[in-house]
């Protein structure tokens, strides 16, 4: 187990060194410092002058791969590669385009964002598993007429069924930004019920939250119900769901005990990939309610085009999805019996 | 005739369709589940709607100069038959078939005097002398008669088709499906014929700040959604299926670099990759201004850029499934039987693996595609999207939302945004819910 | 006799309101008896038996007058009322332990279930019982076991665990749905002494479902044979198996492999066509922080052998003892090493296009029909896709008469060609899959269980059919299986494998007479046989 988690540790820095390259690329080698410094200090009539100034303060007046100015190791530590890779990897994100410090701001924004997206996915979970356990609950009713039994799919169950399935269809249809737009009218305008948008510190907070929460879970609904619905189906198939109803157990008892546990596997392993993104928040939704999170915060740096934000943002964004492949892995193994790492 | 990027990309998309619509026609598995689609009600009523959308998107690709033309300007097929709309633009804001504008400004009135109140539009209801009275009932005059119109050519191209082969035609209408396909053919047809007379004569969607009608840009809007959805999907299948196969088929080291890099590229947020090309992109264009001449091939440009970034993004998703399926496939004993008997490894794959995961791809085409029209949207929204100056209902959105704090609030450009984009999304879900069940073989065993 | 535990009167079962499954069937079952319904694949037994506790599946329509349990009539029980029927007074054995039970629930929670389900009792009580019940179905030390997850088991004590189950309400009536089929000969035969035994102990009935007569006829008092969702013969064991009176009952008789043939085959030496020596095939176990080779699976751990030319050597074991790998791995489709010589060419000394123009001596069949042909292909481009390969100068004239004739040869109609597999039977199939082998002209054909998924009666067509093209065009097998009642039908000569190793070699008269291994004989004694008399007056 240990082993296998240094393994995969270990692997990740490949990967983690492939990320920093490609957008070292993006960034620096399909578009060159001097470019960005025009783009920062607007288009025309900036002097070479102001552009060097520019380079200079950012740290971008070195050489990008290989210093030939420099002395023996030099050659390689005093390049825009070197300097702004390491100072990822050792998490030292660096200054800004606008010179505030984004390490700082990473810490203080990732607890907004989190504060928003944490409810929304748990909230989300459960509608999503309670409304796709009722469309198959609503599946199977046991018909009889005439000396004729069928487990019947046309029965008044079979077509609450079939009117979650479009109902959902219908849901998923729906862009995410008219749920936004809608429930801000809505409730937050029409209703008063709650502050269209803005945050607070603390419990203040909570009044703030309710409505992205209630629009985020809202508007998972549809794609959420309806896979775990064919996640729940796949497990209905199976030999020992059969095995469970010949032991006697009703179709509800069946469905509890036998199906959910074993739908539960892929579910939570795949909410557990994204538990450690959470962190980085949602973009339109904190844009919309002007949460000061990080996806708000991503959404300002690139609008103002503040690159080493973005590049920032990139490589926490990458080490958080490798957290959350790893953090999978390992509960595999404490929800499924048959899964051993090594 | 002018050949725009996406242009091509298009002619060249339906060119490959018909190529394989010709190498599929005879086969067998495949017709299986053609047969059951098409006996599908929702499936072919969803298809109809989706065909209709797409013949207006291949009507807006077909770009030109035109020849009386003074400015130096592209138009397509679908501009120059809306020349009316186009042109017929109002100062700022007004309310679907509204005949004055939405806000209160000073205007001259005959006498020379100057009034604060709402002016009357420029083309919006123009022929009425008495728009206070008047606009109900020759609003519903004109859509009653346009919709005759459509109506009538239906039904003649129903009696054309009936004198012809009645007895074909019996068959088809004894069948439901096809009722169901004919009617929503009728409904189509009718209503946009009212729709288009209308729009000659008032804004019916209204007119957005500053004063273009909103009906043109909702269907201007309809080729930019269709071709992030088909051309992201062009540019990926090739790259998910070639990695996704050869991963799987070949394992070893092939498999460790492939998987190597579908991981990287998916560790890294989607938004943010596409947000980090898009910037990049921003600023090369920026820098080289000279390339792009006019405003339509500059957002042409950007168009095609955010569909690669796009398929880039998305390839990897594919490519893990295809390179799972392709595992299996390799330990298929007919795969085993081909290597036994000397058949060798390029035709193994071309013959044994890869017809048997197209099912997986067509699913995923075209359950992406819904997606992808709705990410269209969302990245509008954020600024990296498609060009702020091309139609868009993510730029729509856009526009129309800082608009809601209005006292009266304009609500049409959403509504319009939403209507289109929801009823060619909806089309797409239906219809890939109802391919997906004809063609995932573990699907049609439970269902 | 006494009144029936179980009468099923007029019971109809269709799929999709069209595809009748079960056609108007009556019988019943007397408490303590052993009744076995034996017919082939698909017709209709099993959906008979789930029709009982109405678990049929959601597309199936059920009907009958009445299907009565002591009496009482299930048809008018709610599904509410029927819960406390299911698992209390009719026990259900499934066919795939391995499937059949919850793979993240332990042994002991759902053998508890039933218990908790059915009886009131508290929480110690429960436990007590669920072990007294896996010591009755003799599963070494139970206090252990009891926490495991059905993977942690054998294929053999996972069934042990579902029969503890279906014991667990105490049943009046238990069904065993082929509670052998999916298991080795040496199980197979522990399972049923079990049932036997368990049966004797509760003097519950036992309604065993089976496509094995041989089997059935050692344990059952009563059978009934259905065939296309009829049952066309019900009789007491003795009487039935001694005078069959339906044509269909005489044929799947006449079709059992028997063990006495093995005594007619020729014991003439010819020459070796294919000389095995120490053949290996190993997979590396990888550990630690960087995956080094810890140790090895030995798949195949050294085995030597010779085929002789126009002659058959059966390789035989049970699952997982490599006999698979073996065969796959002559035909380099799985990494081996070792010495293989076929024809006078060493094989394991080639590589590339010239092992690819070797490929045309040795040949493949597969034991599954439905995955060992390409569902996309033409049947006449899957016959001829050896021949494309191997033999690119045959005009596709030429290539299609090969085909025409390869088609006759495997008793195939010649339009078979331009169809899908997907339209053959399991039988018809598998002639495809030899014709495929066929088309290169190989010298030597592996047969990878190339009958143990079909029905008796078409297992002896194949068979038949193999030995008639030895004859014909002088090709070698060597026939992969589990069963030696097809050994003594088709082999000259035996292998028996065990773990990787071959044991024992010989003559099939020698093996299967006298053998010499322990393993092999317990083996041989673990085949069902129907009564010696009754097999010789056959012949």
């Amino acid at each position: 187990m240990t082993q296998y988690i240094i393994r995969r540790l270990l692997y990740s820095l490949p990967l983690l060194m492939g990320v920093n390259i490609l957008t070292f690329v993006l960034f620096f080698v399909v578009n060159s410092p001097d470019d960005m410094a025009r783009m920062q200090l607007g288009q025309k009539h900036v002097t070479e002058q102001a552009i060097a100034n520019w380079k200079q303060q950012h740290g971008y007046d070195v050489p990008l791969l290989w210093n030939n100015g420099a002395q023996g190791e030099k050659k390689i530590t005093d390049t825009i590669f070197y300097q702004k890779s390491v100072g990822l990897f050792l998490f030292r994100f660096g200054v800004s385009e606008s010179g505030r410090n984004i390490g700082a701001d990473i810490k203080e924004r990732a607890w907004p964002s989190l504060a928003v997206a944490l409810p929304t996915l748990m909230v989300g979970l459960l509608v999503n598993i309670c409304s796709a356990l009722m469309m198959v609950l609503f599946r199977n009713s046991y018909v009889a007429k005439d000396g004729v039994y069928a487990a019947s799919r046309s029965g008044s169950g079979a077509a609450l069924e079939h009117a979650g399935i479009v109902l959902c269809v219908i849901l998923m249809s729906i862009s995410s930004l008219f749920y936004i737009i809608g429930g801000q009218f809505v409730i937050g305008k029409v209703l008063r019920l709650v502050p269209i948008s803005g945050y607070d510190d603390g419990m203040a907070a909570i009044k703030f939250l309710v409505l992205p929460v209630l629009i985020g879970v809202f508007s998972g609904i549809g794609s959420g119900a309806r896979w775990y619905r064919t996640l729940f189906l796949e497990e209905v198939g199976k030999d020992y769901v059969r095995t469970a109803r010949a032991k006697g157990l009703s179709e509800t008892q069946t469905l509890f005990r036998h199906v959910l546990p074993n739908a539960m596997i892929p579910i939570l392993t795949g909410v557990v990939v994204v538990l450690p993104q959470l962190f980085m928040g949602s973009l339109i939704m904190e844009s919309f309610f002007s949460i000061p999170g990080l996806g708000s915060y991503t959404i300002d740096a690139i609008n103002s085009q503040d690159f080493a934000t973005v590049r920032a943002m990139v490589f926490l964004g990458s080490v958080l999805y490798m957290i959350g492949l790893l953090l999978t892995d390992i509960s595999y193994t404490l929800v499924d019996p048959r899964v051993r790492l090594s | 005739m002018i050949i725009l990027w996406t242009d091509a990309l298009i002619y060249l998309l339906i060119a490959v369709m018909l190529a394989l619509g010709l190498y599929l026609r005879g086969k067998e598995h495949i017709q299986r589940p053609l047969q059951q689609i098409g006996c599908n009600k929702i499936g072919m009523v969803s298809l109809v709607v989706l065909l209709f959308f797409v013949l207006i998107g291949l009507l807006d690709s077909v770009h030109f100069k035109p020849a009386d033309d003074k400015q130096n300007e592209i138009v397509s097929l679908l501009d120059y038959w809306a020349t009316p709309l186009r042109e017929h633009g109002e100062k700022t804001y007004s309310a679907p078939f509204a005949t004055t504008l939405y806000s209160k400004e000073m205007m001259m009135l005959e006498d020379g005097s100057m009034q604060w109140g709402y002016p009357r539009l420029e083309f919006g209801g123009r022929h009425l002398t008495n728009p206070e009275t008047e606009t109900i009932p020759d609003i519903l005059q004109k859509a009653l008669y346009g919709w005759a119109q459509g109506a009538s050519l239906i039904v003649f191209f129903i009696f054309l088709m009936w004198t012809l082969s009645a007895e074909r035609y019996q068959r088809l209408t004894g069948n439901s499906t096809a009722k169901a396909v004919l009617a929503v053919v009728f409904v189509i047809v009718s209503c946009s014929y009212a729709l288009i007379y209308l729009s000659g004569y008032y804004h019916v969607f209204g007119t957005d700040k500053v004063g273009e009608d909103v009906f043109y840009q909702a269907v201007k809007s309809i080729r930019t959604g269709l071709v992030i959805g088909t051309l992201t999907t062009l540019i990926m299948l090739p790259m998910a299926i070639i990695f996704g196969i050869l991963a799987g088929f070949f394992r070893g080291w092939v498999d460790d670099i492939i998987q190597y890099i579908y991981t990287t590229l998916n560790s890294i947020p989607g938004v943010l990759l596409i947000a980090a090309s898009i910037l990049m992109v921003q600023v090369y264009m920026a820098n080289h201004e000279a390339d792009f001449t006019s405003v339509i091939v500059r957002a042409d440009m950007r168009l095609l850029f955010l569909c690669m970034i796009l398929g880039v993004t998305s390839w990897t998703g594919l490519c893990r499934l295809l390179r799972a399926e392709t595992l299996k496939l390799r330990e298929m004993e007919y795969v085993q039987a081909a290597s036994a008997l000397g058949v060798k490894q390029g035709a193994i794959l071309l013959r044994h693996i890869l017809p048997n995961v197209m099912h997986i791809v067509l699913i995923s085409v075209v359950l992406d595609f819904s997606s992808l029209v709705l990410a269209e949207a969302v990245l509008s929204y954020i600024n990296i999207g498609v060009d702020p100056t091309s139609y868009s209902w993510g730029n729509m959105i856009n526009g129309a939302r800082l608009e809601m704090a209005r006292e009266p609030i304009v609500w049409w450009s959403l509504t319009a945004a939403f209507v289109f984009m929801f009823a060619l999304v909806l089309a797409a879900n239906l219809f890939a819910d109802v391919v997906q069940d004809a063609f995932d073989p573990r699907r049609s065993g439970n269902e | 006799m006494n009144n029936p535990i179980l009468a099923i009167e007029h019971l109809s079962v269709t799929f999709n309101y069209r595809q009748t499954v079960v056609d108007d069937i009556s019988f019943a079952i007397h408490a303590g008896e052993t009744f076995a319904l034996v017919g082939e694949s698909g017709s209709g037994k099993s959906i008979t038996a789930l029709s009982v506790l109405r678990l049929l599946p959601n597309n199936a329509r059920l009907k009958a007058e009445a299907i009565k349990l002591n009496g009482d009539d299930l048809l008018k029980r709610s599904e509410f009322e029927l819960c406390k029927i299911r698992g209390r007074r009719i026990g259900f054995i499934f066919q795939d332990p391995m499937s059949s039970l919850n793979p993240v629930m332990t042994i002991g929670s759902q053998i508890e279930e039933v218990i908790k389900l059915h009886f009131d009792l508290p929480r110690d009580a429960l436990k007590q019982r669920a072990l007294e019940l896996l010591q009755q179905v003799e599963i070494p030390a139970p206090q252990q076991r009891i926490k495991d997850y059905p993977h942690q088991l054998s294929g053999g004590q996972r069934q042990r665990v579902m029969i503890a189950i279906a014991l667990a309400g105490k049943p009046d009536l238990l069904i065993a749905d082929e509670p052998t089929t999916s298991l080795d000969v040496t199980i197979q035969a522990q399972i049923l002494a079990l049932l036997k035994n368990i049966q004797q102990q509760t003097g519950m009935a036992l309604w065993l479902i089976s496509h094995d007569l041989a089997l059935v006829s050692s344990i059952a008092d009563r059978v009934a044979v259905m065939q296309q969702g009829k049952i066309v013969e019900t009789g007491a064991t003795a009487e039935f198996f001694s005078q069959p009176k339906h044509p269909y009952t005489r044929k799947l008789l006449n079709a059992l492999p028997s063990m006495q043939s093995c005594l007619t085959h020729s014991a003439e030496e010819k020459p070796p066509l294919l000389q095995v020596s120490d053949f290996y095939c190993y997979y590396p176990i990888r550990k630690g922080l960087f995956k080094r080779i810890v140790d090895y699976v030995r798949a195949v751990d050294g085995v030597s052998f010779n085929i002789q030319q126009g002659k058959t050597l059966a390789l035989v074991g049970e699952s997982g003892c490599g006999k698979t790998t073996l065969g796959k791995s002559l035909l380099n489709l799985i990494p081996g090493s070792g010495r293989v010589v076929i024809n006078g060419v060493e094989l394991n000394a080639l590589s590339g296009e010239a092992l690819r123009q070797q490929r045309a001596n040795i040949q493949i069949v597969f034991q599954d029909p439905f995955s060992s042909m390409n569902p996309r292909m033409l049947v006449g481009d899957i016959i001829a896709e050896g021949i494309r390969a191997l033999h690119p100068k045959l005009s596709p004239e030429q290539r299609k008469a090969r085909v025409g004739q390869l088609l006759q040869q495997v008793d195939l109609p010649e339009d078979s060609a331009l169809r899908y597999p997907h339209e053959f039977s399991g039988g018809q199939r598998q002639r495809i899959c030899i014709a495929r082998a066929l088309a290169v002209d190989p010298k030597l054909i592996v047969c990878d269980e190339p009958t143990s998924a079909l029905d008796v009666s078409v297992q002896a067509q194949i068979i038949q059919l193999l030995k008639t093209l030895q004859q014909e065009k002088g090709v070698s097998y060597l026939f992969i299986t589990h069963d030696l009642a097809v050994v003594a039908e088709i082999a000259d000569d035996v292998a028996v494998m065990y773990k990787g190793k071959i044991i024992e070699q010989g003559s099939v008269a020698e093996i299967l007479t006298q053998p010499k291994q322990a393993y092999t004989k317990k083996l041989l004694a673990a085949v069902p046989v129907l009564e010696v008399g009754q097999s010789a007056d056959k012949r």
